[in-house]
Parts: structure tokens; sequence; C-alpha cells
């Protein structure tokens, strides 16, 4: 046995600290659950998930997804019934899956071809097809397959005391912004009429077209509407088992009832259900997500309304904790749409608490487009939102923003300078408040009109409490105040914009032309399905940004220009004057002395650009060279390179004007380099590329390591520390635009120059 | 025309069609206005959906290929003279467990068909009843 090789030491270590680091990131909040079928927990297919098939007998469905129609269900019956089209059932179920999948993803196949086959598909059918697809391909053919043409998007708009002024604030808010439904509920129920007509005041500011609903108990949610203040209703569930739908209280009967109930009093409607709901509700039969939906989503068309609200809505949590959840969300969007559904497409329920999964989560509808791309984007602060936070929410409105200026999408909202938003705040409480007091409900104080326009949420607010509305919510309901009186108190208080823009939202119910599919207004017309339809065949069709709505999505606030930094030098410049004096001495010749030390700068240095991008002035920067180098026993030059405003270049220059072959090139900006004469040029001694973390103690350190290396010695490089700060995003726009500046002054062949300065003042 | 062999170019109607709105009360979408309402000769009534906005709706959505949204249309047309007190009670009888058994359901819908001429709401109630009785949605729940 050779056995005489050293043992390793042993190494006693318990846990790799990283996993530790990863324990306190957000994402660790979530939880994720085990793919069990049996569970429910389940994706796109569970072994109990049946297989597509369907009889048909002299036009009558006698078996559907290995179902007999003896056994059927009511859900089972009410698809067979409503939703199944048997003249063209037969052909649609025979076409293989894999066939029908590409169908979908083949830009030549028009939609009107794909949604005439799933009239004639049973839900087992249209989830196989789908499941066919990967996440990219699924948003692909949501593009495709969605009813509109233009994108919308839809807003929650609530706080956390039921507060009428701030609800009317912002709904004129959302309304700004470009929401094209807003909808409203209570912490207390009983608070609905008063949310009800603060956000319809709200909503009317600024332009007229945006929907309302509000959210409540079935019957009371139709009285509002009937007394005109909601347009829409979108709270009509469904579920995918029949034990589901029975303990949700209900029937496929019912809600269709319900449904037409809504279309006989002119209000917009759609149904609501997703992913997670028969899961969470415990009867899920041991089937997938997908297929359930698939179920829901037949039963509605069959119902006859005209969109839904699906992709997990309440369930979406549950759903995104279980493997594939994500795409399984969009696979059932994508079923809707191919329905000819409208689909307010969720992203609505927050579903994590990592910002990443929520900005992967967004981004595949943003690109592809959504009649309402949420079913709910929280437009106010996370704890005002009585529905729960949503994916998006007030804090993130304009992460929003930019990701459309991103992607060039168009995700249906506007940025809205500050000026504009406190006007329609201010427009909108003081409408609200006329109503209150012109209706004897209420009369608010300009104390409590003001601490709400300014309040980015309740918590700022010194306004109405969840009790107070109550009186006014019960007075109104009592009164059988409607919208007639609400317009009657907005004219005749001088709202007369406001009551014009709400008449014309309640007018839509006369003709109806608002109850067909997708239909939005905008610009003060109806688009819908029917004359705004999404005919997607290619590159160069569909929704594309016209140059006008591109404007306006680029639009964003606090966008650098050149001469926003030139502006913002100029400042600079008049502080600068008093303390350094730059003087031009001719032309730098070589040195001959040992200890000299070059420090060349660049073209705009203190001419056109007077700090670096860590705010520190040149004037203090050099004084800090200066002294560092004469710390060390080196003797600074300074000399203005005009060739080049290239860091390394302006460090070798200097390096070969130096007495001691040793350089410092420094950029307006404050990049710097260390670097000697025979060096390559990308190759120096030592690189501060970091300008905005490097402060003045790493210049001074700078200056006498040059002064250090001159000497002949090895000094220990000055490391800059960085935190992992995205350097690039906080300054390259910046640094473009002073870098441009910088070499619009350099000139080939421009000879260098001595400087001398004059420090006035002690420049820190 | 009378709202017959409406087609999509008809769409929307308030903008292509405008002769062929009536409110409740004869007044057209022109007489709806902010000067009407302070005047109280625009009433809430005057603001409410017709049969016939539901049908035309309806003959438009048939038009767009869209069959089971034009019925629903079409139920809707039937239900607009349908007082808000007995759609809120038929609605209450068709969830799980309300109605005793298969009559409620046939009373409610000979109620409908004989005082609103709401045929086919009728038929689909009629075919609920089926569906309940045959489902076990008359027992009692507690």
């Amino acid at each position: 046995m050779q056995d005489k090789s050293p043992t390793p030491p042993q190494i006693k270590v318990n846990r790799w600290r990283r996993f530790a680091d990863w324990d306190e990131r957000p994402l660790r909040l979530d939880k994720f659950a085990v793919e069990d079928a049996a569970a429910g927990f389940a994706a796109f297919s569970s072994p109990n998930d049946p297989k597509p098939g369907l009889g048909v007998e002299n036009g009558k469905v006698i078996s559907m997804d290995g179902i007999a129609a003896a056994d059927f269900d009511m859900i089972d019956i009410f698809i067979a019934n409503h939703h199944l089209d048997v003249d063209i059932a037969m052909a649609a179920m025979a076409i293989p899956s894999p066939e029908i999948a590409r169908m979908l993803v083949d830009m030549n196949v028009p939609r009107a071809k794909l949604v005439r086959l799933a009239h004639g598909m049973t839900p087992a059918k249209l989830a196989e097809v789908v499941t066919e697809l990967n996440a990219l391909e699924i948003a692909f053919a949501y593009s495709k397959m969605r009813a509109r043409h233009t994108p919308g998007n839809q807003g929650h708009v609530t706080n956390a005391k039921d507060d009428p002024l701030q609800l009317a604030a912002d709904a004129a808010t959302a309304v700004a912004f470009g929401f094209d439904e807003v909808e409203t509920t209570m912490r207390v129920a009983r608070n609905a009429w008063s949310n009800a007509i603060a956000c319809t005041v709200g909503a009317a500011v600024g332009r007229w077209g945006t929907l309302f609903q509000c959210s409540s108990e079935e019957a009371e949610e139709l009285q509002i509407g009937m007394a005109g203040f909601s347009s829409y209703a979108e709270t009509v569930s469904v579920y995918g088992t029949e034990r589901a739908f029975i303990d949700g209280d209900d029937t496929p009967w019912s809600k269709a009832f319900l449904s037409t109930a809504y279309a006989s009093r002119g209000i917009k409607m759609r149904c609501t259900s997703g992913a997670g709901s028969e899961l969470l509700m415990g009867f899920h039969e041991s089937k997938s997500l997908l297929y359930l939906e698939a179920r829901c989503l037949c039963l509605q068309r069959g119902m006859g309304v005209q969109g839904t609200q699906n992709g997990g809505i309440d369930g979406a949590p549950i759903t995104c904790t279980v493997p594939g959840g994500m795409r399984e969300l969009m696979a059932e969007n994508l079923i809707a749409v191919w329905l000819d559904l409208e689909c307010a497409s969720g992203n609505d329920a927050r579903p994590t608490e990592s910002e990443i999964r929520v900005g992967a989560k967004i981004l595949p509808f943003l690109i592809a487009g959504s009649d309402l791309i949420c079913s709910g984007f929280g437009s106010i602060l996370k704890y005002d939102n009585s529905f729960n936070p949503s994916l998006m929410n007030g804090e993130e409105l304009e992460d929003f923003l930019v990701l459309q200026r991103d992607f060039e999408a168009d995700g249906g909202l506007t940025p809205v300078g500050e000026t504009e938003i406190i006007d329609l705040r201010s427009r909108a409480v003081q409408a609200i408040a006329a109503v209150f007091e012109e209706l004897d409900l209420s009369k608010p104080t300009a104390d409590m009109m003001a601490s709400v326009v300014a309040a980015s949420g309740s918590e700022e607010t010194e306004s109405y409490l969840p009790r107070d509305v109550a009186v006014i919510s019960e007075a109104i309901k009592q009164r059988g105040i409607n919208v007639i009186d609400v317009i009657k108190a907005l004219a005749k208080r001088g709202f007369r914009q406001e009551a014009q823009n709400l008449l014309n939202v309640v007018k839509l119910r006369v003709t109806g032309d608002y109850l067909q599919t997708s239909a939005i207004v905008r610009n003060g017309r109806i688009i819908s399905a029917i004359n705004d339809p999404n005919e997607y065949l290619g590159p160069g069709t569909g929704y594309r940004l016209s140059p006008e709505r591109r404007e306006q999505l680029v639009n964003i606030r606090d966008v650098l220009d050149r001469d926003e930094v030139l502006r913002s030098e100029g400042r600079h410049a008049k502080t600068e004057m008093r303390l350094i004096q730059y003087r031009t001495m001719g032309l730098a010749e070589p040195g001959a002395d040992p200890k000299e030390v070059v420090i060349g700068i660049s073209p705009g240095f203190g001419l056109k650009i007077f700090r670096t991008l860590g705010g520190h002035p040149l004037s203090s920067v050099l004084d800090a060279l200066t002294s560092g180098i004469r710390a060390k026993g080196g003797k600074p030059r300074i000399v203005r390179l005009r060739h080049t405003a290239d860091t390394s270049f302006l460090g070798l220059s200097a390096a070969r004007l130096a007495g001691s072959g040793v350089g410092i090139g420094i950029q307006a900006k404050g990049t710097a380099v260390i670097h000697q004469r025979d060096r390559l040029p990308h190759h120096n001694l030592e690189l501060f590329s970091n300008a905005p973390i490097t402060k003045l103690e790493h210049y001074r350190r700078l200056g006498e390591n040059a002064a250090t290396y001159a000497l002949g010695e090895s000094p220990e490089p000055v490391v800059v520390p960085t935190k992992g700060e995205a350097m690039g995003a906080r300054f390259h726009a910046q640094v473009a635009l002073i870098y441009a500046i910088e070499t619009g002054l350099t000139e080939d062949g421009a000879t260098p120059e001595n400087i001398e300065i004059r420090l006035v003042e002690a420049a820190q | 025309m009378k709202g017959k062999g409406l087609t999509t170019d008809d769409y929307p109607l308030a903008e292509k069609r405008p002769d062929l709105a009536r409110t409740r009360r004869g007044k057209t979408l022109e007489d709806l206005t902010l000067a009407g309402i302070e005047s109280g000769d625009v009433a809430l009534e005057d603001l409410r959906i017709t049969p016939e906005a539901l049908r035309q709706q309806a003959e438009i959505a048939v038009a767009a290929g869209r069959p089971t949204l034009a019925r629903n249309f079409e139920r809707a047309a039937e239900m607009v003279d349908v007082p808000q007190d007995v759609i809120l009670r038929i609605y209450e009888l068709l969830r799980p467990g309300r109605a005793k058994g298969k009559a409620d359901l046939l009373d409610a819908a000979k109620l409908l068909r004989g005082t609103y001429k709401a045929e086919q709401m009728a038929a689909f109630i009629e075919e609920a009843a089926d569906v309940y009785e045959r489902r076990g949605l008359f027992s009692k729940r507690f």
C-alpha cells in the first residue's frame, strides 16, 4: 500500500452563506407547491383529465370528452346545449391537436377561421391544443387571436378608508393615465353607494369615456348600475366543477340569467373565472387547472357574455405555486380570446413578492397586447387596494410606463405631468365636494380636500373615515339619488364639462354599442371587436404604434438631453469660477525632472464641464491630485490635452510628457488613469473607471500612487469599492452626452498646453 | 329601415345609425342634452336601453359571427320591461337549493312568458328546471 498521501484538512462548514443571502430575498416569501395532480396541483394535465372526444347524433351531442350525455353534470349540459356548434364540431374535433396548435401560431391562418373551429371544440380539446404551445408561442398566438385591435387596460381605484374625496381624485388620476375601465370596491360593504358616486364623478374629470364598475354584492351592484352609477360589471364568477359552482351558490343558469339582466339594463358585462378557484374551494376533481378553466370558458361563450376576466384572478397566486403555473395563466387567456371573448387578462392579484417574477409575468401581455392587459392594475398604493394588491400597483406604475417605452409596446397607459395631475386631482375633489353639498350629503373642508389632493395614499389624508362614509352612502341609497341628480348638481355648481362627460357615459346605454365584444371608448368613440377588429396576418399588420401614440409613450419624465446637461453644468460654472483659475501657459514640452508627474486633463475640463459624475468640483479634484503627488515627493504639472478625450490616451500622453514617465489622465467627468510612458495604451497602471463613486480621497491617493510609481516603487493600488450599483443605468446617458461635448472639442494634431491653476479659495 | 338586416357596417349604431335610436319616451340621441336634463325634459327613463336597441345589437352580433352573444341580447331584449324585483326574485330562485321543486321554476317561466312575453328566457328557465331536477339541485341546502 502506497498509503502515504496526506489526508486533506477537514473543513467544518455547515452552509454556503449564499443560501442565507437568498433566504433574505423577497422571493423566499413566496411558497411553492409540489406538483400533485391528485390533490389538484397540476397546471396543464392530470391523469384525471378526460381525453377529447365528441359524439353527435341527429344534431344532438350524445357524448363529450369521454362522458355520455346521460352522465353529464350541469356544466357539461350547458356546454353541450349552448356552446358547441354541431355544424362545425365534428370537423373541428377531427383535426389533430398539434395541427391546430400550429394554425394558432401560423400568421397566415386568419383569426376568424380559428374562432369558427373553436365553436365546435370541447373543453378537453381546447386544453389539449394550447398545451402543445410553449410560453412564447402562447404569447404570440394570444397577440394574433385577441379580439380587439387596440390594446387597453383597467385599473383599481379604492382606498383603505373608503374616502370619497380620495376616490374621486384617484379616479381622475387613473383616467388621466389612460385606464379604459376603473373598478372600485369597498372595505365596508355599505359604503358601496358612496364609492360609486365618488368614482363616477372623478372619472368624469379630464375626459370622458372611462367605463366604471362598483364591485359589490350581486343585487346591490345591479341596483347601483340601474341608478346609472356604473357602466360595466365583471363580478359574475363561474367555476369549472359542479360542486365548486354550487358552493359558490350559483349554477350556469343563474349566472347566465344575471348576465342577461345586466344586458337588459344596458350595462357592459363580463364573467370572471380563472385557474385555482376550484382548488381553493376544495372541489377540483383532481383535474388540471387548465382543463377546468377550459370548461369555464366554454360555459361563458355558451352564456353569451361578451367577455371574460380570466388568467387566474383570485386563483393566480396559488396557480403560480405550481410548476408551469404562469404558463398556464397565459394558456387560459389564449383559450378565452380563441373563443372570441373579450379578455381582461388577469395580471391582477399579486402572485409573488419577487419584482423579477412580477416583471416576467407582465411582459408577454405588454408586448402581445390585450383587450385589458390587467383586469385590475392597482392605480393606487398597495395598502389602499381593497381587492388586495395587484401585480402592478401605484408604486410600480412608472416602471410600467418605462416598460412601454423600452419595448415600444402599448400597455394602454400614458405618462402624465405633475402639474396636470395636481390640476385634475384638485378639480375632482372640488367636483365631488360640490355634488355632496348640492345634494346635502356632506360638506368637506378645504383642509380635507387639500390633504387628499397631495396624498399618495390614504395614510396621508385628513379626510373622511369609513363611518362618516357609511352615513353618506346610506343617505344616497335611502333617498334614491341617481345619476341624473349628480349630473344636475355638477352642472349647477359650474362643473359643466364634467356633467357633460358623465352624461356621455350614461348615454352609451341608449344604443348599447358598448355591449358588443371588447368595447371601450377612445377619443369619444366606441371601439370594439366589430369596428376595430384584430386582423393580424404577420409583420406590418395588426396593432402598431402610430407616430403620435409612440410620442406619448416615450414622453416619460426627467429625460436627459444635451441642453439639459449643459444647463446643469452652467449652474456649476459660476461656483467654479470663484474657486479656480486656469491659465494657459503655452506649448507643453516633455519634462526632464524625474520626480515630475503630469496630469493630463481633457479638452472640456473646467471649460465646459465643472463637476465629476460623483459630484465633486473639478477644482477640488485637481487639489486632491496635486496634493497627493506632492505628499509623496512628486512634482505635479498640469497639461491640457486637446487631441483626445479618451482616458487611456490622456494618461499615456501625460506619461510621455512627464519627466518621470508617469502620468495621470483625467476626463472632466472624473474617469482617471495612472499611465506609464512605455506601456500599451490600454495596459495602464491603475484605472479609476467608476467616476460616480470615486471620492476626493480616492483622487488624493491616486496622486500619491502616481508619485510613488514615479519614484520607482510599487504602491498598493487604490480600490474604489462598489456595491454593485448599475452604473450604466444611472449614468451612461449623462456620460455619453458629456463625452460628446468633450470629443466635440478635440482637434486632430492639437498640441498640449501647460496649465497653471490658482485655487482661489480652499477648494474642498 | 326598421332595424332589419343590420350588419357590422351599421356599427356603432350611435354613430352610423342614429336614425334608429329612440329612447323609451321617443327621444332621439340629439335630444339627450345637458340642457334637457337641467330642464327636467330628459329623465333617467330616457337613458335606459330599449328592447329595439338590444335586438339591433343582436343582429349585428350575428353578422359578426357571435350567435351566442346575439341570443343573450335577444333574451335581454325580452327582459328590459321586467321589473327589478322580479328579476332579483327569479335570480334568487335559480340559485341552487332555492326552488323547492321543478314547479317553482316552471312558474317563473310561465310568468316571464305570460306577463312579459319573454319567450326565450322562459324556455331557458324551463331548461334549467329539467337540469336542476336531473342533478338534484332542488334538494334543500343549509
